[in-house]
């Protein structure tokens, strides 16, 4: 627009701007340029777990993934330096590396708090009782509801982030949430306030909830099949 | 329960020491990749996948021995991926045999990738399977130190290197060209087909594709051969199948069967049946992009060619069952909005019609809707299916189309019950449905709806007999 000098008789026709939200990430330096290591300050950490990643591939770039995790795990989200800095160790451009984080709803472009719920309200999770889940731990954590179902809100004290998600996988848990990345359910609305006040205090959470707790469904079965006793495969 | 499981790949599951190498080895496990390396030649391997008859357990159902077939003989890099990006709504049997058994799938990689000459693997697992993907890392790293990975595997001068790849959350990427190009660092964008991925794949070489539960199963048939796999199952669906039951249901969870038990067994054996006082109204049975069924199919067998026959797929093995609590229209706009989320954007069937297709169900249920919408919604779904680069939008369309055709009085129910009476009906829950605003805003908003509804048969409410003209 740096072109366009209006005359004096011009008449603003007051149109709608479009003007993206880049809160909190504006581009540091020129994204379409390959950024030096030298100028970018990357924590060693980071620099050495971006080239171990790296060097499992046969194509340097296919490390732009576990990159990524590696920028989110160092600053708590994916932060525009930290994504810098990654460019730089793995020489592509911000840019590139942006359109990769941007496409991924795991990656998280803006701050999220120490700890983040995800809260499942596909299918399965919604025929029992996901919706009133993810109330639930929008009213502990103190979290806007209507946020929380489009992307994710942060609690009132800026600590936590809850946000409704699609199927994580865990139908069998229905209704779920995923915790710092680990599986609980089925929860019950009353879950939400237990969570949400053991994670502000540290504890552990919903212990006996977790997934991995779980045995299969059908319980141990042991099949007089002949077919499956003589197998001489694995799982004798 | 008069039906019981057939274990094979979830036999001893509920040991926690089959997860670590010496656990599965104590079970047998390895003895097969031995065996392989010492006395079968790669192309014994292939003959005997192929004579299996097992079909790819991640969805499209193709011959897996076929697959491998497929791949060109020759010295140039071959790559493998296992598909674990397991994200199709009612989908988590992959979980929980690369939680309980990471071992038995890293035979079958290995054993897959001597058979096809390939000497780079990958596991491509969902982020959100975070704990999963560290117990196949601890495995992986277990098998390298065994030897079972790595240069010159027991000696044999085949090389493997195996890499575990945490994918960032996008149900794209389960996608087989999506997945490479995730795989290749860029966005999971799906590819034209052809040329396939067994011709020009992962880093333009030739790559083999195959779902986790796939290549759960190649160390069995390769141990015991194909005709011990054909005792299973049904002629043209031989083996067992891990299926995961979940919804409406007293006792969700992964259960594995023969194919060909019926549906009834499944889901009022296994899984105990509807939850107290309820019944079945309807189930996807392979997942949330299959064409629902009604309850006068549960005694149809569970099997890829009768769930074709009944209009609707196996797919990866996925029973949800919805209840007669359920609303069906608000089950559809569930549906639909999992898709739109997970359109990639890039063909413009799937991105507009995903879009416009919640759009039109999210009109339904505020009863803004007439009943000429649901042929409109009809005709979008028709108009996405087959035209698009990846089956994702088909994947709404399907059981849109079913939910639309086989419950098409409930949605003209929903349409009419909630343009007159401003709620929407048959249960409580969808009053508190995520951005629909429940009722008419105003009068104005009233009567435009009342008028789009002439002529059609309301139910009865003594507000409209008052108030409706009848045509």
């Amino acid at each position: 627009m740096d072109d366009f000098t209006p005359t004096e008789d011009f008449i603003s026709p007051g149109l709608p701007v479009d003007q993206a939200n880049t809160t909190g990430r504006e581009p540091l330096g020129d994204p379409q340029e390959v950024p030096e290591l030298s100028e970018v300050d990357c924590p060693d950490e980071l620099r050495e777990a971006i080239e171990a990643s790296m060097a499992l591939y046969p194509d340097h770039k296919s490390a732009s993934i576990p990159a990524l995790w590696a920028v989110q795990r160092t600053y708590g989200w994916c932060t525009p330096e930290g994504m810098r800095q990654a460019a730089a160790v793995m020489k592509v451009t911000p840019a590139y590396l942006e359109s990769v984080a941007s496409f991924y709803d795991l990656f998280r472009l803006q701050p999220s708090g120490e700890s983040q719920v995800l809260v499942c309200t596909n299918i399965s999770c919604w025929m029992r009782g996901g919706d009133e889940l993810l109330d639930a731990f929008c009213e502990a954590s103190g979290a806007d509801r209507g946020e929380a179902g489009h992307g994710g809100a942060m609690s009132a004290d800026g600590e936590i982030m809850i946000s409704g998600f699609e199927c994580l996988g865990a139908c069998d848990l229905a209704p779920m949430a995923s915790v710092n990345e680990r599986y609980f359910g089925p929860l019950e609305p009353a879950d939400a306030k237990t969570a949400i006040n053991q994670l502000r205090t540290g504890e552990d959470v919903l212990p006996d909830k977790l997934l991995a707790a779980r045995p299969l469904p059908g319980g141990d079965q042991e099949s007089s099949d002949e077919r499956l006793t003589s197998s001489k495969g694995p799982n004798r | 329960m008069s039906i019981v499981e057939t274990r094979i790949l979830l036999r001893h599951a509920n040991d926690p020491e089959l997860a670590t190498i010496d656990g599965y080895r104590s079970h047998g496990g390895y003895s097969t990749l031995e065996k392989a390396y010492d006395d079968l030649e790669p192309d014994t391997i292939v003959h005997e996948l192929e004579e299996s008859g097992l079909r790819g357990r991640g969805g499209a159902g193709f011959s897996m021995g076929k697959k491998v077939s497929f791949l060109p003989h020759g010295n140039q890099t071959k790559y493998l991926c296992c598909n674990a990006d397991e994200s199709e709504p009612g989908a988590f049997k992959d979980r929980e045999l690369m939680q309980r058994n990471p071992h038995q799938l890293i035979e079958g990689i290995v054993i897959a990738s001597y058979a096809a000459g390939i000497s780079h693997a990958f596991i491509f697992i969902r982020g959100e399977y975070d704990i999963q993907a560290d117990i196949l890392d601890q495995a992986v790293a277990e098998a390298y130190e065994a030897g079972y990975l790595g240069k010159n595997i027991l000696g044999s001068g085949h090389n493997l290197e195996l890499v575990v790849h945490r994918g960032a959350g996008a149900y794209i990427c389960g996608e087989e060209t999506a997945l490479l190009d995730a795989l290749e660092g860029k966005r999971g964008n799906p590819r034209l087909k052809p040329p396939f991925p067994a011709v020009q794949g992962l880093y333009g070489g030739p790559t083999l594709i195959n779902n986790v539960e796939t290549l759960s199963n190649v160390s069995h048939i390769v141990a015991n051969g194909a005709d011990w796999f054909k005792s299973f199952g049904t002629e043209q669906s031989p083996g067992t199948k891990v299926v995961s039951i979940s919804g409406g249901v007293r006792r969700p969870g992964n259960y594995e069967v023969e194919l060909g038990v019926s549906l009834r067994d499944l889901i009022y054996g296994l899984a105990g049946g509807p939850l107290d006082g309820r019944e079945v109204k309807a189930f996807y049975p392979g997942g949330s992009s299959s064409p629902v069924l009604t309850p006068a199919e549960l005694d149809l067998p569970y099997s890829f060619e009768a769930m074709a026959e009944a209009g609707s797929m196996l797919g990866s093995g996925s029973i949800i069952v919805a209840d007669d609590s359920v609303s069906i229209p608000h089950m559809a706009l569930r549906t639909a909005r999992f898709y739109h989320h997970e359109s990639c954007g890039k063909c413009t069937p799937c991105r507009e019609g995903t879009y416009w297709t919640v759009k039109m169900l999210e009109r339904v249920v505020r009863g803004e809707a007439t009943p000429m919408d649901l042929d409109i919604i009809t005709s979008v779904q028709q108009n996405i299916i087959g035209h698009c680069l990846c089956v994702l939008g088909d994947s709404m369309a399907m059981p849109v189309s079913a939910m639309v055709n086989k419950f098409r009085n409930e949605f003209e129910e929903v349409i009419a019950h909630a343009a007159i009476n401003g709620l929407p009906t048959t249960d409580g829950r969808e009053a508190q449905e995520d951005g629909v605003e429940p009722g008419p805003g105003g009068v104005g908003l009233e009567v435009l709806r009342r008028e789009r509804l002439m002529g059609r048969p309301l139910p009865e409410s003594p507000q409209a007999a008052e108030e409706m003209p009848r045509a």
